[in-house]
């Protein structure tokens, strides 16, 4: 598949978006827990302004992907069938929810609303909290899903992406909360920290079993089947036209296999050892920027691995797009 | 219900692209135009064809098959183009089967075109909106044509006549005749798509001669004096 | 968007439906053009057209693109004063100063020297035209594209069995068992062949098909016989003799309707030898056949005449005449001829396999023999037999310029018109059919101008500028047997030269030799690029100048609807119409489009304006025949004859009250009358009425056998297609090629050759067929260049007619040279890469496409589709100058001097039939630095005035209207 940058912003920026929301969220249940000092509302509020910002800047990149932009809006139409449909109905809404916590927690809206059990104090933060996890864990469900359901794709037709998306997401959002608190020096780096790691080594397990999967993987079409003829030797010589097509341009990626094989080694690199070892080495130094640039490194590797992952996909019809004479 | 589809026949197609332009000159000023073309006058020329006709070799010198290939929109009973559309544009016309797209509703966000495993969906890089093939909708479906102009713009061209036009659904229409009875096939079955258009394979006519059918008594040879007597010497002459 | 089933196009705008003929080929399909508010919406193909039945190709359906093409010319221009030719500078003129430049220049050409005017055409369609303002005109040069196409197969058939392919007849695919295809042969009558295969194959018949390469239609064949370029005549000669030994050809149909059983004289020291004994008794005169020659009665044992009822003769031995003639009998001379092409000698020569050739051979004799067809239908013979059924042998052959592009092609079509012969097949049902006005004499009776005394100033050429040598004395030489035309046609390096040699007439004006002319006229065709050999070296001699600052051509005429690379080098240029925008005749007497039921012929009528200032080309000629007072043209008093071209189609006759014009359908004051007949002033209306295609379907008692069919010959010398009702038995042995060679020999009383041509004409004039390697391949070392180098036309393509198509381009906008893997391999590149073909001649660079559908000594790429820059209206960058090249580079349109001289045609030596195919070339891998395009490149040529601006980088074409936005 050709890799689209609208795409790819769009997915790293949400993803990035909706993990430093989680982010919050997780540290004000810590905080509820009391695992964690509880933190000023004004912390949560500004994270929640940059989750939103990010998602605001992933929906706008998306716009760039549509060819009739002003007709975004008809894409709400047929969520009974379409994934994108659906993402482009929990997108706002994981963004009003993200808003609403944020503003809550900015207007300090913390009076308990009502208890469950003996001490805790649901307030409309946590609910907003709760109810935007559960939205955003829709959204990454939602937008994988758009990948995920193209059996076609059959790189792309495996819960592993729904489980990468999700966990890559999430990772590079705790990155940026880890990378927040240091930027405000606040003593939540290393929690953050902490939880990017985990999330980046699931990532990484799920992310190396995805590219294990396809390695190994069979496709089920072939020129063969592509055209009807059995016969060991079938090659195709022309496709019907010798200066492209849109099948030319958008199902491959137009880059050599040596550059593909760089970029999947870019982003194993750039998402996985450094923001852990930038992250290990900000616990030793208590450097503030090292987890600033952890969160960097990370997002310029899930852009490389967003980029791989298109092109990894090989799609059937490129079967019939060969050859040109 | 009714299920129209075209039925192409590879054992006589010779890759003439016929169906190839006279589908873009039908369309390109019909109900599904225009189809764009960029640079048409300069490097790459591009532009949108709902058919094209591909070439491929089978087999290895010198029992290579040449096989020329048109492919369309193959109208998919379960046509998974349809439901990952987004806005509806993208739809299967419950009347005769038909796959269409409402250009108004059309965001160009080229999904179904990824959901389509046979590259049928090209998108207008100017109107940025998703185009195929229609089977001429509005040729097949309008009554001021005469019935034999009633049908696809490419089935009309056709100098070899590869390309049947009719109700798939119908056991008696001539496509699913030929199908049944000429071995029609759908492409990528695999995916369970269930093309309606089918294609009929290559068949062979060969001849076999017996040793025996060379020769026969009425052999024009036998008409002729083969061994002509010049006046040379012979046994005739030298043995009693 | 609207509900597509309530959308119609009549409610979108006002529709019209006008009827014409296509011209995207030289097929000429009927077409309907669908108007829209009178702009073209939508072509397809009249379903009730004789040829096309409905059907249209890709080149048909993209007509749009033609006509809306930016790369039209629309206004006559004259190269600026000072600007160089070539440099394609040009201002713009009106036509009446274009009119009298020309006039003024060519009336005194024709009052001083009218051979100095040389006319030459592409693929016009309108050779009746052309020819006559010719020979009007009183210049011998003037020709059409038919040299370096396919008059081999023109020549080498009609010399054989008075009939040939495509518009002059054709395989019966309707009634054929067995079709074999020998060669590229999708160029010819593209439509109708396609419909009439795919029939064929539904029925289950069997599809052979012989090419080095297996694509178009040899796709769909049952069997691929992967042959060596050039080698067709070394397996058709094994085919025939294998079918001679196992007696599987057709000894009734040999004796009665051909010369197989004649007797030939066979003394090498008579000066007759090798001629047909004629028995002396009365015979008329005439270009026929005399029926006046001798059989071997079988019974008696004595000569007796042919065609004696009763008689069955011998077709082999040797027989000595009463007056002590040694004889024998026309087919023994041929059975002697092939016993030395044993399967065993063509398989290396062809690479086919023994066992294949003989299998071939054993398909085709047992299907002839055993599949016999037998239709109710009764006729009579020349010789008042009555038949009760017309029979035939269901084997069909087709081929056309797969095989004639070759230096061997005429004596290797004459192989094939053999095959066809002995297996009985001419002109019978599943055979090969003719189609009128075919068949004709063998050869057919129009002769050249005899002498340079033909050529007098304002005096029409005595003869027909081109016609049929019979003899040594129908050629048109000079006292020293040298040529007279500027294309040395009918001279004796190329005596049967009946299409001309329009391929050598630049390099011969340009060498002045065999002299200097004035004026080139050139009508659609493109001599600066794809159809001319050597093409590098052509465009320089087009800019030449003598030492005095003179072109050594002086003046340069173009005419042509678009910008080609041959209107950068005119003078003055042209703009002709397009085929939507004109009149045309497509007339019997020229090449119609008959069927092989009966006549047909077509018009086209204009359905649009002409764009711009464009003016057909019949009506520049038409007038310029006026402004020059040709007798044609002109009346008694000196006036103006016709008032434009539709005037002259329809009031011209070929003489005053011949009833015979150019037109066959409704003729006659009335209309009532058809192929002769008064002048009809509403022939036009009459024609538009009926789908704009006269088809006359001839009684079915007439529809076979017509070489030898008395009522046929009757009623076509009744409506003036032939001019004897005599026989035309077929030259399985060739009476007409001996004379030649006796001349040669110096046995002949008449003409003879100049010493340096006896050696060649006494080779390659052999009565009877024998294969030759290609005359390239015999002066080529095969180990430097061990690869046979073919074009061959894409479908979508008509030559170098479509690039300036927007849609037909994006199918081809550049081409690759297609070669056998091994040939990859062997030479050290890849599938793609960049690589350098290269002959004697020259070499281009260009890119390689692996393909298992080529045998390993071939290579080709699809013909003209790389263009010099800027042409037809592309950009400078367009893929076709960039990406597409022209193989044309390296051939060459003369052969290394020789004993028989300094510049022979590059050509058959018996037609002149450009021998495209015989360049031998080798591959290698371009330099790793090497730019990444086509070489040789030329300067871009820029937009010409008058040419419409540059469309932008989109084209949304609706009706007529570019750019609406949804």
């Amino acid at each position: 598949m050709h890799p689209a940058f609208s795409v790819i912003f769009l997915t790293t920026l949400i993803g990035a978006g909706q993990g430093l929301f989680l982010a919050m969220v997780t540290g004000q249940l810590y905080a509820i827990a009391r695992f964690l000092p509880v933190q000023a509302d004004r912390f949560y509020a500004v994270g929640s302004l940059v989750a939103l910002i990010l998602l605001l800047a992933g929906l706008a990149s998306s716009f760039f992907h549509l060819g009739r932009p002003e007709r975004a809006w008809r894409a709400a139409a047929k969520w009974r069938t379409s994934w994108l449909s659906r993402e482009v109905i929990v997108l706002p809404i994981v963004m009003a929810l993200v808003f609403a916590y944020g503003i809550a927690h900015w207007m300090a809206w913390t009076q308990p609303l009502f208890r469950v059990g003996e001490s805790l104090q649901v307030d409309a933060t946590l609910l907003l909290g709760l109810l935007g996890t559960l939205a955003s864990f829709a959204l990454f469900v939602c937008t994988a899903m758009i990948y995920a359901g193209v059996k076609f794709l059959q790189e792309w037709h495996t819960p592993l992406t729904v489980v990468n998306f999700t966990f890559l997401g999430a990772a590079s959002g705790f990155m940026l909360a880890a990378a927040y608190s240091a930027y405000i020096g606040n003593p939540l780096v290393t929690f953050f920290g902490t939880w990017a790691v985990i999330l980046t080594l699931v990532g990484l397990i799920s992310r190396l079993a995805h590219l294990s999967r396809n390695a190994h993987l069979k496709h089920k079409s072939s020129v063969q089947t592509a055209i009807g003829v059995r016969h060991t030797a079938v090659v195709q010589k022309a496709q019907g036209a010798t200066g492209g097509s849109f099948n030319t341009r958008e199902f491959f990626h137009g880059r050599s296999e040596s550059t593909a094989g760089t970029v999947r080694l870019v982003f194993l690199v750039l998402v996985f050892p450094v923001p852990i070892l930038l992250i290990g080495a900000a616990y030793v130094t208590a450097s503030p920027t090292l987890p600033i640039l952890a969160f960097v490194a990370q997002y310029v590797g899930l852009m490389a691995e967003r980029w791989s992952f298109f092109a990894e996909a090989r799609h059937p019809q490129n079967l019939y797009y060969q050859s040109v004479a | 219900m009714t299920q129209l589809a075209l039925v192409i026949d590879l054992n006589v197609c010779v890759g003439c692209h016929a169906c190839v332009t006279s589908c873009k000159e039908w369309n390109t000023s019909g109900w599904a135009g225009p189809m764009v073309d960029q640079n048409p006058y300069d490097g790459s020329p591009t532009g949108t064809f709902f058919n094209r006709v591909q070439t491929f070799e089978v087999g290895v010198y010198p029992k290579t098959e040449t096989v020329h290939f048109p492919k369309s929109c193959l109208h998919c009973e379960e046509p998974p183009c349809v439901p990952v559309c987004p806005t509806g544009a993208s739809y299967k016309r419950p009347d005769n089967g038909v796959v269409l797209v409402d250009y108004d509703k059309c965001i160009g966000c080229k999904y179904c075109s990824w959901a389509c495993p046979y590259g049928a969906r090209e998108l207008d890089e100017q109107q940025q909106v998703m185009k195929k093939c229609t089977l001429c909708i509005d040729r097949i479906t309008d009554a001021k044509l005469s019935d034999r102009d009633r049908r696809p713009a490419c089935v009309l061209a056709c100098p070899t006549s590869a390309r049947l036009f009719g109700d798939v659904h119908d056991p008696d229409s001539e496509v699913s005749i030929a199908i049944r009875e000429r071995g029609g096939y759908q492409l990528m079955p695999e995916w369970g798509t269930k093309p309606a258009n089918h294609y009929l394979p290559r068949r062979k006519t060969v001849m076999h001669i017996d040793q025996d059918e060379l020769t026969r008594v009425d052999n024009p040879l036998r008409k002729e004096d083969l061994t002509t007597y010049t006046g040379e010497e012979t046994l005739d002459d030298v043995a009693w | 968007m609207q509900d597509p089933v309530a959308y119609s196009d009549s409610l979108v705008g006002r529709v019209e439906v006008k009827e014409t003929t296509c011209y995207m080929c030289a097929c000429r399909c009927g077409i309907r053009v669908h108007l829209r508010d009178g702009e073209v919406r939508y072509i397809d193909g009249n379903p009730n057209h004789p040829l096309n039945k409905g059907v249209i190709c890709a080149k048909g359906s993209s007509g749009i693109m033609k006509q809306y093409s930016p790369g039209r010319i629309t206004q006559p221009l004259r190269r600026k004063a000072g600007a160089e030719r070539g440099a394609s500078e040009f201002e713009v003129i009106s036509w009446d100063e274009a009119f009298g430049m020309l006039t003024e220049r060519l009336a005194k050409l024709r009052a001083e020297d009218p051979k100095k005017f040389a006319l030459f055409t592409g693929r016009d369609q309108m050779q009746a035209l052309t020819g006559m303002f010719a020979k009007q005109f009183g210049t011998p040069n003037y020709a059409a594209h038919g040299g370096f196409c396919s008059v081999n197969m023109a020549a080498g058939l009609i010399y054989t069995i008075g009939g040939s392919f495509w518009e002059f007849g054709g395989p019966d695919l309707e009634r054929a068992k067995l079709f074999v295809m020998i060669g590229t042969a999708e160029d010819h009558h593209s439509n109708p062949l396609k419909i009439d295969i795919a029939a064929f194959k539904r029925r289950g018949g069997r599809f052979i098909s012989v090419n080095p390469i297996r694509t178009g239609y040899s796709a769909i064949a049952d069997e691929w016989v992967p042959i060596k370029p050039g080698t067709d005549g070394a397996l058709l000669l094994a085919i025939v003799n294998e079918i001679i030994k196992q007696g599987l050809y057709d000894r009734e149909f040999l004796v009665q309707y051909t010369n197989s059983a004649e007797l030939v004289i066979d003394d090498p020291t008579r000066d007759n030898h090798g001629l047909f004994y004629r028995a002396e008794m009365h015979i008329e005169e005439g270009c026929f056949d005399p029926q006046n020659k001798l059989w071997w009665d079988r019974e008696l044992n004595i000569p007796i005449s042919t065609h004696t009822p009763g008689v069955e003769p011998r077709l082999m031995g040797s027989y000595t005449l009463d007056d002590g003639t040694p004889v024998k009998p026309a087919f023994q001379l041929l059975k002697e001829r092939v016993e030395q092409y044993t399967a065993e000698w063509a398989a290396p020569i062809t690479g086919i396999p023994a066992e294949t050739i003989r299998r071939l051979a054993h398909e085709m004799g047992v299907t002839a023999r055993d599949q016999k067809i037998e239709l109710p239908i009764t006729w009579t013979d020349c010789w008042d037999n009555e038949h009760n059924s017309v029979t035939g042998n269901p084997v069909a052959f087709h081929a056309m310029r797969g095989m004639a592009a070759h230096s061997n092609g005429f004596q290797t079509i004459r192989a094939l018109g053999i095959l066809m012969t002995v297996l009985g097949t001419i002109d019978r049902p599943g055979g090969f059919r003719h189609k009128a006005p075919y068949p004709r004499p063998i050869p057919p009776c129009p002769k050249p101008p005899h002498g340079p005394e033909a050529v007098q100033p304002n005096t029409p050429l005595d003869g027909m500028p081109l016609g049929w040598p019979a003899k040594p004395e129908d050629l048109f030489v000079d006292a020293d047997g040298e040529a007279v035309r500027i294309d040395k046609a009918f001279s004796w390096e190329y005596p049967l030269s009946v299409h001309g040699l329009m391929h050598n007439v630049i390099t011969n004006a340009w060498r002045g030799d065999p002299y200097p002319i004035d004026t080139l006229l050139l009508f659609m065709a493109n001599m600066a690029w794809n159809s001319s050999m050597n093409t590098s070296e052509v465009r320089k001699m087009l800019v030449d100048k003598q030492p005095n600052g003179e072109y050594k051509i002086p003046f340069l005429v173009v005419c042509d609807t678009f910008a080609s690379e041959t209107v950068a080098f005119a003078d003055l240029v042209l703009p002709d119409t397009s085929y939507l925008e004109r009149h045309d005749a497509l007339s019997m007497l020229d090449r119609p489009i008959s069927e092989f039921d009966g006549p047909v012929d077509a018009v086209r009528i204009p359905v649009l304006p002409p764009k711009g200032e464009c003016k057909p080309f019949q009506d520049v000629l038409v007038e310029l025949g006026s402004r020059l007072k040709l007798p044609a043209f002109t009346n008694a008093d000196g006036s103006r004859k016709y008032r434009d071209y539709p005037d002259l189609i329809v009031n011209y006759e070929t003489s005053p009250g011949s009833g015979i014009g150019f037109l066959a359908g409704w003729r006659g004051k009335s209309g009532d009358q058809f192929l002769k007949g008064e002048p009809n002033p509403r022939q036009w209306e009459m024609y538009a009425q009926n789908g704009c295609v006269f088809h006359h379907e001839l009684p079915r008692s007439y529809q076979y056998m017509r070489n030898w069919n008395k009522g046929y010959l009757h009623w076509a010398r009744a409506h003036g297609m032939i001019r004897y009702a005599e026989p035309i038995g077929l030259h399985l042995y060739s009476e007409v090629l001996q004379k030649f060679r006796l001349a040669a020999q110096g046995k002949w009383p008449g003409r003879q050759p100049p010493e340096r041509l006896r050696q060649r004409v006494e080779t390659y004039f052999d009565p009877l067929p024998f294969y030759y390697d290609p005359l390239e391949t015999q002066v080529t070392d095969p180990r430097r260049y061990p690869l046979n180098a073919l074009t061959q036309r894409p479908m979508a393509m008509y030559h170098s007619w479509d690039s300036q198509n927007a849609w037909l381009r994006q199918i081809h906008s550049h081409n690759y040279l297609f070669l056998n893997p091994r040939v990859g391999l062997e030479n050290g590149f890849g599938d793609g890469d960049w690589i350098w073909v290269e002959s004697p001649h020259g070499r281009v660079r260009c890119m390689c496409r692996f393909s298992e559908a080529v045998e390993p000594g071939t290579v080709w790429t699809w013909n003209a589709i790389g263009k010099a820059a800027g042409a037809w209206g592309l950009g400078a960058n367009a893929d076709e100058s960039r990406k597409g090249f022209l193989l044309n580079h390296v051939i060459a349109e003369e052969l290394p001097p020789s004993a028989a001289g300094d510049h022979l045609s590059n050509s058959d030596p018996i037609t002149g039939q450009a021998a495209w195919f015989d360049v031998r070339v080798r591959v290698y891998k371009a330099a790793p630095g090497e730019e990444k395009i086509t070489s040789p490149q030329f300067k871009p040529m820029p937009r010409l005035p008058g040419q419409e601006k540059p469309r932008g980088k989109w084209q949304a074409y609706v009706a007529g209207a570019f750019g609406k936005k949804s």
